[in-house]
């Protein structure tokens, strides 16, 4: 408490309560709740006032966090009614009382922390990844041509961390574990929307379901929620009009990229270093560049 | 070592259940729209199978059918078609805009995720905002007709 | 038949009677609006008039397009609000609930357009 010496910050600390949902998984049957009174200069965040309670008040509380810079997207909470990043939120802006819940729609593991298995496994079924045939895809020789306006149809959505908060603000998964969600679809989309991609058909056709894609009804609460401005309501528009463009077969179709021409054989300017030797004898690139 | 190993069990899965779809909370304006979409569509389909077996009602002759128009100019069956317009007006115009939106028009090309960020949900809102007053305009006149002008 | 063709065509349903519901909608319930407009159509609810309109042929076919667009959009709706509910192994049983009850008052809806048509 010898921070209370400087006046400024003695006048900036509030006290919030920090009503926080706990879980045991052992012991419990369902969540209850518990509060805690957490000392709130400015500037904190829920994420510290979680970390001021496991260091001072309850050793026992659970919680998941990583980097404390909206990176990682580990700490995904339901935070005084809306699902968001514990690191990301200013813990002042929410009132005198803040309530701390795990992520609906998810199972919970212990306390805050929710099992983002159903995400994971909607992910990983989209065949999130640029799919090339032949050889290209195992032995790749170059890189893919892609020019910037080609990029930007598709980075604004490669920028999702995995939170898992849009599949909770999303009211089809309220009800339906079945729906692929926000994540998994706008990822179909970036895939599918890259020019580097063949993929494209299996992707859509996973998703072109009964419990797929046409359960969106573009309530928008998964763009409003994205911590990281990912759009995924955006995304999955975008993907509906795609779908519906390759089935009226009015689509642009056009051939996945080329892969870079073979090197021109340059000659190194004289002024610049020559490149170190290869680490592996015979290595594609090293060996032109040894003068 | 095996007690380690074992899968920590997790507990019951916190879906939100028919809940989700009624309570927005503090969601936006979009999230509103879809309740009451789906609200609405869901009373003018329960509507469309009462209206089939009420037009078949002619079948039956003159009278029967004048008795049943005579039971729709009562007041409650009046207010109730006035409810039918108005949850009608909302879903066609509404539905209107979930056209375009859905085919990826009227929210604006993908973006760069810069602070703040924009949505396209937020570049989509003007057109919100002019269902809505379309909606009210086309509702207020219904009400006009149906509790004024008395037809 | 894929997911996606059933749901355009519950979208070009809606686009067909954002048209004709809104024409049936306003003749049929805001007589006195149309009346105010400079068009008059008359007591349109009753016996003689509605007995009139089915017989013409050009109605009864805007009736049966109408008819089907109706059902099949508001039942895709329906389905779509019911499979949110319904565990991807009930969605076959769903799906042909929903289909035997749009046929049925299909066919009930066609045999009274036809039948005021033939008299």
């Amino acid at each position: 408490m010898a921070e209370r010496a400087h006046g400024a910050v003695e006048t900036g600390i509030v006290t919030v309560t920090v009503r926080v949902s706990r879980f045991h998984p052992e012991t419990d049957r369902s969540s209850g709740q518990q509060d805690y009174l957490v000392p709130a200069g400015p500037g904190m965040t829920v994420l510290d006032a979680l970390v001021y309670i496991k260091e001072h008040l309850d050793g026992s509380l659970a919680y998941r966090s990583s980097c404390r810079m909206g990176i990682c997207g580990s700490c995904g909470m339901f935070i005084s009614g809306l699902p968001r990043l514990a690191c990301q939120t200013q813990i002042r802006a929410l009132g005198p009382v803040v309530t701390v819940e795990p992520l609906p729609n998810y199972p919970v593991v212990r306390d805050v922390v929710p099992d983002l298995e159903p995400m994971v496994t909607h992910h990983t079924a989209v065949r999130p990844f640029i799919v090339r045939g032949g050889e290209e895809q195992e032995y790749p020789t170059a890189e893919y041509l892609q020019t910037p306006v080609e990029l930007d149809a598709y980075l604004q959505f490669a920028y999702c961390i995995k939170c898992g908060i849009c599949l909770s603000a999303c009211p089809t998964l309220a009800t339906d574990p079945a729906f692929a969600g926000p994540q998994a679809l706008a990822q179909v989309y970036r895939y599918s929307a890259d020019s580097r991609d063949d993929g494209r058909r299996a992707r859509l056709g996973a998703v072109d379901i009964a419990h797929g894609i046409w359960r969106c009804h573009l309530a928008g609460a998964c763009t409003e929620a994205c911590p990281k401005g990912v759009d995924p309501a955006l995304a999955i528009q975008l993907l509906k009009r795609l779908i519906v463009a390759d089935v009226l077969g009015i689509g642009r179709r056009r051939g996945p990229a080329p892969v870079a021409p073979p090197d021109m054989q340059a000659q190194r300017r004289p002024d610049i270093p020559a490149a170190p030797p290869a680490t592996v004898p015979g290595g594609s690139g090293a060996q032109k560049n040894q003068p | 070592m095996a007690e380690a190993a074992r899968r920590v069990q997790s507990g019951p899965p916190k879906r939100i259940g028919v809940r989700g779809w009624v309570y927005a909370g503090r969601y936006g304006l979009d999230r509103y729209l879809y309740i009451l979409q789906r609200a609405s569509g869901l009373g003018l389909i329960l509507y469309l199978f009462l209206h089939i077996y009420e037009t078949g009602i002619r079948l039956r002759g003159e009278a029967a059918w004048s008795a049943t128009m005579a039971l729709f100019r009562t007041p409650v069956f009046v207010v109730f078609e006035f409810i039918l317009f108005a949850g009608f007006v909302f879903h066609a115009l509404n539905g209107l805009r979930l056209i375009f939106a859905e085919l990826g028009w009227l929210l604006g090309p993908p973006t760069r995720p810069v602070y703040p960020y924009r949505t396209s949900i937020r570049r989509h809102r003007p057109w919100v905002y002019a269902l809505m007053v379309l909606t009210g305009l086309f509702v207020a006149l219904a009400a006009w007709d149906i509790f004024v002008l008395l037809d | 038949m894929r997911e996606s063709r059933w749901w355009i065509l519950s979208l070009s349903a809606a686009a067909l009677m954002v048209v004709l519901l809104t024409l049936h909608m306003g003749l049929m319930h805001l007589s006195g609006l149309m009346k105010v407009l400079g068009v008059d159509p008359g007591d349109v609810r009753s016996f003689a008039a509605v007995m009139e309109r089915g017989r013409s042929l050009a109605q009864m076919v805007f009736y049966l397009l109408f008819l089907g667009a109706a059902l099949y959009h508001g039942l895709y709706g329906l389905r779509s609000v019911l499979l949110e509910v319904t565990p991807p192994r009930g969605q076959g049983v769903l799906s042909g609930l929903v289909l035997a009850a749009g046929l049925l008052a299909f066919a009930y809806g066609a045999y009274v357009t036809v039948r005021t048509f033939t008299g």
